[in-house]
């Protein structure tokens, strides 16, 4: 059976090129970078190559780049050094920020949530008002996962600079997909994740601007000027350096081509399958996100259809899928838990093709009328 | 296609197995029943890491799986209901409740929404076409037979279908896993009431702890009184919902002969106890009869799901009550359990204790 992937929020497929770079280090070559002789030395060339190239990609400078397992260590390493005060998160940020400001909650920190509008855009100006003046950490994610808004960061890292409050950003879904330049946001954290825009799994990184502090979760080793105890994944690392430089290379060209693909898609889906509603096309977003409700149809039995027909699609972002609740997200920009329930993502990425779209609405059209034929109630209480 | 409910046991991934071995398109399917986090629950059938491993299964079956989250339904049907029981004083039978309500109710209809047109299961029983329709059978392997937990499906449910095991013994089916190399070949049996981990007791105590509201005015924790059939008051006990009719063990008094738990009074919270011949009882009266084909009056009945079976005359009462004559006394009515009619190896129906007549 053909199968075709439109789920590339979740993760994408390994760049040609990451992959050739880590081929030597799956292959006749290993070191450990922090040794003396030659084998660690080549490694140690190998990972501050990489580096350069992960901070080409956002504009910061290469020791300021922290490399790590994954977004969400970044996350969780930058919010869970704070101790008391205050914390201002958005309502839809990733599950590593929301629950590792749960946990703060617990210890005893104030946390204050903002919530999108119905745009999914968090208003910067009711962010900048929930500014206090023990206020720790901003914690606000550039693109959102499940509808791809993208959101005022630069605007609000303004606001917060002028009261000296540094801000985390999670740029995990926006990286390699649009331009990031961690001087042009005037944040302090920035978050990236390799496997994203076709690296590795289990390599991330985590700018941190020159003269913010970073207390490691890992301790045991000089590693990332101490910052980040751990051998370093030597063969992520270069897979990583690998992609970024690719998509520093093809970036103008992947944003063409996915919203090529995505606008395809939204362009033909209101008329293939009528009374679909696609969430957020106004606001300002990723070019390879839809998010789409489809009225009276269950999203995790159309999600099930879909892939036993051979396409790949997420009802919301991967971490709250595996089992299906109403996304959060959804809920915060308003919509009911039926509507919630009754969406799906679908993230384009660079490797689909015009015909495999078209592919798609055939079978978007097939199914959904399918589900509303075998189970007319729609969704389930 | 053919949906598969696989738990990660032995059983069920052999099931799908088989099927996808057959060539037909086989989904797999798996239920979330029970949160249980935080409580380590390994070679349960809900616990977490059994659903991982089905879906391990179903990549070496080549199968597509997915988890359906049904503990919402769970909680209603299954488990709600079965703490009510033993706050009545009854003991509960819930995997026949599961497999009523959940397996064969809502997994079908989920499995039908994803376009299967029927369900397979692990269980050790046999569908057999009959004149009138399909009819429900015992497995030829009568130690493994599980057909006692079925007998509240209806012919349209038999129809959707498919017991694959039912014609095998429990060998057979740890042979065919080892030849598969199954990652769950070596696996033990899963434990009556998947989702109690710890004691009976303390898991009815906790449920009415956590959810005061659908539990009102249940006594915990109070000891019973231990009485004798006369009313005479022999000794405290544990609470009444500690108790199962028939019980023998644990009751903690002195006296010449053995002594065993007769009945159970919750609202006096008293619990009755006395001699093995008082257990005897010519027969019961039963609720919720259902038969899965036509009616009949002469049967064999399984009073719980080990009893061998004594033969009876089964006398429907208006609102689906039942009143069944044992052909012999029987021991140990046990109020909450089922009461399950067979002909042969053939399952007709059943109903579900209320107590014992005489």
């Amino acid at each position: 059976m053909q199968t075709v992937y439109l789920d590339h929020n979740a993760t994408t497929p390994l760049h040609p090129k990451a992959r050739e770079a880590m081929l030597p280090w799956l292959g006749e070559r290993h070191g450990n970078p922090s040794s003396i002789h030659r084998f660690g030395q080549a490694a140690r060339n190998a990972v501050e190559e990489a580096r350069e190239k992960v901070a080409a990609l956002i504009n910061a400078r290469p020791p300021e780049i922290v490399f790590t397992a994954s977004g969400t260590e970044g996350n969780n390493a930058v919010m869970l050094s704070l101790q008391t005060g205050h914390l201002v998160i958005s309502s839809i940020e990733h599950p590593s920020i929301r629950e590792g400001a749960a946990r703060l909650e617990r210890m005893g920190m104030a946390v204050t949530r903002v919530s999108p509008g119905p745009d999914g855009v968090v208003p910067a100006r009711e962010l900048i008002a929930a500014l206090r003046l023990d206020t720790r950490l901003v914690c606000l994610m550039l693109a959102n996962n499940e509808l791809g808004t993208l959101q005022p960061v630069a605007e609000i890292a303004a606001a917060c600079r002028e009261r000296g409050i540094p801000v985390l950003c999670d740029a995990v879904q926006a990286v390699g997909k649009i331009p990031v330049d961690v001087r042009q946001l005037g944040v302090d954290y920035l978050v990236v994740g390799a496997h994203k825009f076709h690296g590795p799994l289990g390599a991330a990184a985590l700018w941190v601007r020159k003269g913010r502090e970073l207390t490691g979760l890992l301790v045991g080793g000089s590693q990332e000027r101490r910052r980040r105890a751990s051998t370093e994944n030597v063969p992520a690392i270069a897979g990583f350096g690998a992609a970024a430089e690719a998509a520093r290379v093809e970036l103008d060209e992947r944003r063409a081509l996915l919203a090529g693909l995505r606008d395809r898609f939204e362009a033909l889906l209101p008329e293939r399958v009528p009374g679909a509603i696609l969430h957020c096309t106004s606001s300002p977003r990723l070019p390879n996100t839809s998010h789409v409700a489809f009225p009276g149809v269950e999203g995790e039995s159309l999600l099930i259809r879909l892939d036993l027909a051979g396409y790949a699609v997420s009802t919301g972002s991967a971490c709250s899928s595996g089992m299906v609740e109403p996304s959060r997200t959804l809920l915060a920009i308003g919509l009911s838990r039926d509507e919630a329930l009754s969406s799906l993502r679908i993230s384009f990425g660079i490797t689909n093709r015009p015909e495999e779209i078209d592919g798609f609405l055939d079978a978007l059209v097939r199914e959904v009328a399918e589900l509303r034929r075998v189970a007319p109630a729609g969704v389930s209480a | 296609m053919i949906a598969v409910a696989m738990s990660g046991g032995l059983d069920s991934s052999v099931t799908a197995w088989l099927l996808a071995k057959s060539g037909v398109p086989v989904v797999g399917l798996s239920m979330l029943l029970w949160d249980q986090s935080g409580v380590e629950a390994h070679g349960r059938c809900c616990g977490a890491l059994d659903l991982g491993d089905a879906k391990r299964v179903a990549q070496q079956a080549g199968i597509p799986h997915y988890t359906l989250r049904l503990d919402e339904e769970f909680r209603q049907k299954v488990v709600d209901p079965f703490v009510k029981d033993y706050l009545a004083g009854r003991t509960p039978s819930p995997c026949v409740r599961c497999n009523t309500w959940i397996k064969f109710d809502l997994l079908l209809e989920r499995a039908r929404r994803l376009g299967a047109e029927r369900v397979a299961t692990g269980h050790y029983a046999r569908i057999l076409e009959g004149p009138d329709g399909p009819e429900l059978h015992t497995a030829l392997d009568a130690d493994k037979d599980q057909s006692y937990y079925l007998f509240e499906l209806t012919q349209e449910q038999l129809a959707a279908s498919l017991f694959p095991l039912g014609g095998m013994t429990k060998p057979q089916v740890r042979e065919l896993a080892r030849e598969a190399g199954l990652v769950v070949a070596e696996k033990g049996e899963s434990m009556e009431v998947c989702f109690v981990s710890g004691g009976i007791r303390e898991f009815v105590e906790a449920q009415v702890a956590e959810h005061p509201g659908r539990f009102s005015g249940a006594r915990l924790a109070e000891p019973a009184a231990l009485v004798d059939s006369g009313g005479r008051e022999l000794g405290e006990g544990q609470p009444y919902y500690r108790y199962t009719v028939g019980q023998r063990r644990g009751l903690g008094l002195a006296a010449p002969s053995p002594l065993f738990v007769l009945a159970i009074e919750p609202e006096a919270n008293r619990v009755v106890v006395g001699e093995e011949q008082d257990l005897l009882a010519p027969g019961l009266l039963g609720e919720r009869l259902h038969w899965i084909g036509r009616p009949a009056e002469e049967v064999t009945v399984k009073i719980r799901s080990r009893h061998p079976g004594v033969a009876a005359r089964v006398r429907a009462l208006p609102e689906g009550r039942a009143e069944v004559h044992f052909a012999e006394p029987q021991r140990g009515i046990t109020p909450g359990q089922a009461a399950v009619f067979y002909q042969g190896t053939r399952v007709l129906g059943g109903c579900w204790i209320e107590g014992r007549l005489g």
